[in-house]
């Protein structure tokens, strides 16, 4: 589904992200860890064609992204508040983001209700615009926005991040289930160990932008990461 | 403490991303302040004679009798465009400094304020003129001091008044009101507060009544900044209570819809769009200052020159920062898959709309003849045939990032020195002029407004000639249009 190959990213001379092949089949979920500045985001970025390779490129099915816009209408991202618009209500821009994607209000509206588990009562109805909620709510409206108008790729960055602990658990079902039921590729990140090796089924650690491990996750996968985080 | 606090002003000042802009724009900003300073020095200096000989006026009675829209401009000024002293406040709170140490810097630091400064270099070279005229000093002194006292009031009243946008309104509304009552000499306010004025001057001693308000006015916005120094209070984000709009009605517009209401969203909620909309409305106005018979702004293509500008306020001000509008969620279209085309048009459309309503509400310039509002509709249809693309096209390299949520910027963005925008600003206000200047040699005004009019329709044919080179440029400089919004926020 998405196959990178002799990607690499320099600012200044300084070489951040540098990934000679990895190919992330269909309906694989995927975490990606490491420590700050080891390129997660950037290889993110990337994916999303919102930073420009400095050599090599990646395709989402067979669609190189720097060269065509065509992976757009099946690839949805949730990165950061840049991803939402302040002064829109949730309701508001979940309707929006879903013209966009081409889906009615009655589509979005079935779709969000599916989540109000997730949202636990804190985001629709709140009369409130995006910017002036919590920076956990922020989250939540993102990554929900981020599922609407049936997308084949899923990528959000440290989604685990400002949640409470309720929200992370019922976070990491619905990650499960996009990846295990629908067959959706999901690409995350995070800095939590344990919640990665729970929800992915394939982990790459990312260190100083290269690849030093690539795990298969099973039980062993939690402690080999916090061994060699450790070091 | 004052040290530790200077320094961090200096670094705050010296390291904000406007200030740290390309040699050019510091250039012009230094030149800019200072032709600010030496107009306001060279008017207090020649005012007095020129009152005096030339209008033959009493100096002072003229001076004070405007002296009250003076005071008032002010306010609004600073409204605009004075920044208020609770925004770095919040890290210091949990450092082992005293609350009033902290507020009382905030508040002084605002007397140190630009908006205050440059008074004086207008009041101090009038009063010195005034006693060297051989008027009494104490006098000067008395009626200097309550005009210092009264701005300094300004300052402090701005302090409270921030955000609270009612208030605002209702008084510029009411000044709006008495300006015009006194221009139509209907009833004129500055009988009344010229004579308070003139007390100033005529009892010295009374300016201990606007200082004494200044001394009362500090005190307040003291504890009124003090009480409210906790992050819950003051220091809170307004959160406001809002409904969900729909904005069905604009289906009509077909794909261009979702934007278009996005759009209208954006204008209607936040602060620095709702200054630009203030800004195009002031522009309707513009036109006064030509068709009122002021010398400086006759000859026949001045007219076409105001009537772009009348009809074109929210297009040049609104337009010129298109995408900027949406740098802060720029991300998230550029992932999406959005059709430039449909995104443009929004724009456009908005701007059509707002020129056309410009234009509606500029036919009380029919008072001044059938030409004057023939130049304004003309200035409408070249505005929506050639510079709505001109704008958007202008816009598509101006990568400042815009913060909705501060109306503080509106003005001299350093986005608008840039030097392809400055070249594509040529034939906005130009090329009209001149095809005017060419009907109205020819023939007369009826073929030279033709004309430009002619110019604008035809302009309308390459709208989607336009929209492509748009959309190129768009995706070439998407990278750094992204990097450097990135940088804003």
């Amino acid at each position: 589904m998405i196959t990178t190959s002799n990607l690499s990213k320099t600012y200044n001379g300084k070489t951040v992200l540098k990934i000679d092949t990895l190919d992330i089949p269909k309906g694989q979920s995927f975490g990606l860890v490491g420590n700050n500045g080891a390129g997660k985001t950037t290889y993110f970025s990337l994916l999303l064609d919102l930073i420009q390779p400095t050599t090599g490129f990646i395709t989402t099915n067979s669609i190189q992204v720097n060269k065509s816009e065509n992976w757009k209408p099946f690839t949805s991202a949730f990165i950061d508040e840049s991803f939402l618009i302040g002064y829109l209500t949730p309701e508001e821009y979940f309707y929006f983001i879903g013209e966009l994607r081409g889906q009615n209000k009655a589509d979005v509206d079935k779709l969000v209700t599916e989540f109000e588990d997730f949202f636990h009562g804190e985001i629709l109805g709140q009369k409130k615009y995006l910017r002036d909620l919590s920076k956990g709510n922020q989250k939540k409206a993102g990554i929900v926005a981020a599922l609407i108008g049936h997308p084949e790729v899923v990528i959000l960055d440290e989604p685990f991040a400002n949640l409470d602990p309720t929200t992370q658990i019922r976070l990491k079902a619905i990650v499960k289930d996009l990846a295990e039921k629908q067959g959706i590729t999901v690409l995350i990140s995070s800095h939590d160990l344990l919640h990665v090796t729970d929800v992915c089924e394939r982990i790459v650690v990312l260190e100083k932008g290269e690849i030093v491990k690539d795990l298969i996750t099973n039980e062993a996968t939690l402690k080999e990461l916090e061994l060699h985080f450790a070091n | 403490m004052v040290k530790h606090f200077l320094n961090l002003e200096w670094k705050s000042f010296f390291r904000s991303p406007s200030f740290q802009a390309n040699l050019f724009l510091k250039i012009i900003m230094g030149f800019s302040a200072l032709c600010m300073i030496v107009s306001f020095l060279g008017s207090g200096f020649v005012v007095y004679h020129l009152l005096e000989k030339k209008l033959n006026l009493d100096p002072l009675a003229t001076i004070n009798k405007i002296l009250i829209f003076y005071v008032v401009f002010d306010l609004v000024i600073r409204y605009f465009l004075q920044k208020m002293p609770v925004l770095n406040i919040k890290p210091l709170l949990n450092l082992s400094i005293k609350k009033n140490t902290i507020v009382h810097f905030a508040l002084n630091k605002t007397v140190l304020s630009f908006f205050n400064i440059v008074h004086a270099f207008f009041f101090i070279p009038f009063s010195v003129v005034l006693v060297l005229e051989g008027y009494p000093f104490l006098n000067v002194l008395g009626w200097h001091l309550s005009i210092f006292a009264l701005i300094y009031c300004n300052n402090f009243i701005t302090v409270f008044v921030n955000n609270k946008d009612a208030v605002f309104y209702a008084v510029i509304s009411i000044f709006l009101i008495l300006g015009g009552l006194k221009y139509y000499t209907i009833f004129d306010i500055t009988d009344y507060t010229a004579s308070l004025f003139q007390a100033f001057y005529n009892t010295p001693f009374l300016a201990l009544i606007p200082i004494v308000i200044l001394v009362f006015l500090y005190i307040t916005a003291f504890k009124y900044f003090k009480k409210n120094l906790y992050l819950d209070a003051g220091l809170a984000k307004k959160a406001t209570i809002v409904q969900n709009e729909d904005l069905a009605w604009l289906n009509r517009f077909g794909s261009t819809a979702k934007f278009l209401k996005n759009d209208i969203k954006l204008i209607k909620r936040n602060k620095r769009s709702k200054t630009t909309l203030l800004m195009s409305f002031m522009f309707l106005f513009y036109g006064l200052l030509f068709f009122t018979g002021i010398e400086a702004y006759k000859g026949p293509f001045m007219k076409v020159f105001a009537g772009i500008f009348v009809s074109g306020g929210f297009l040049f001000t609104f337009g010129q920062f298109v995408p900027s509008w949406d740098s802060a969620y720029y991300p998230l279209m550029m992932s999406q898959n959005i059709r430039y085309k449909e995104y443009l048009s929004s724009k456009w459309y908005l701007m059509v709309i707002a020129t056309v309503i410009s234009t509606i509400l500029a036919s009380f310039y029919l008072y001044f003849g059938w030409q004057a509002y023939a130049a304004i509709v003309v200035g409408a249809i070249y505005n929506i045939g050639v510079n709505a693309h001109l704008v958007l096209w202008g816009g598509a390299y101006i990568k400042t990032p815009i913060d909705l949520t501060s109306g503080k910027k509106a003005f001299g963005d350093k986005s608008a020195f840039n030097l392809k925008t400055m070249l594509l600003s040529l034939p906005k206000l130009l090329l009209p002029m001149v095809v005017y200047a060419v009907g109205h040699f020819i023939s007369g005004e009826i073929l030279g407004f033709s004309l430009v009019a002619i110019l604008g329709l035809t302009g309308l044919l390459f709208k989607n000639k336009v929209f492509t080179i748009i959309e190129k440029i768009y995706k070439t400089e998407k990278y750094k249009t992204l990097h450097a919004y990135k940088q804003g926020n």
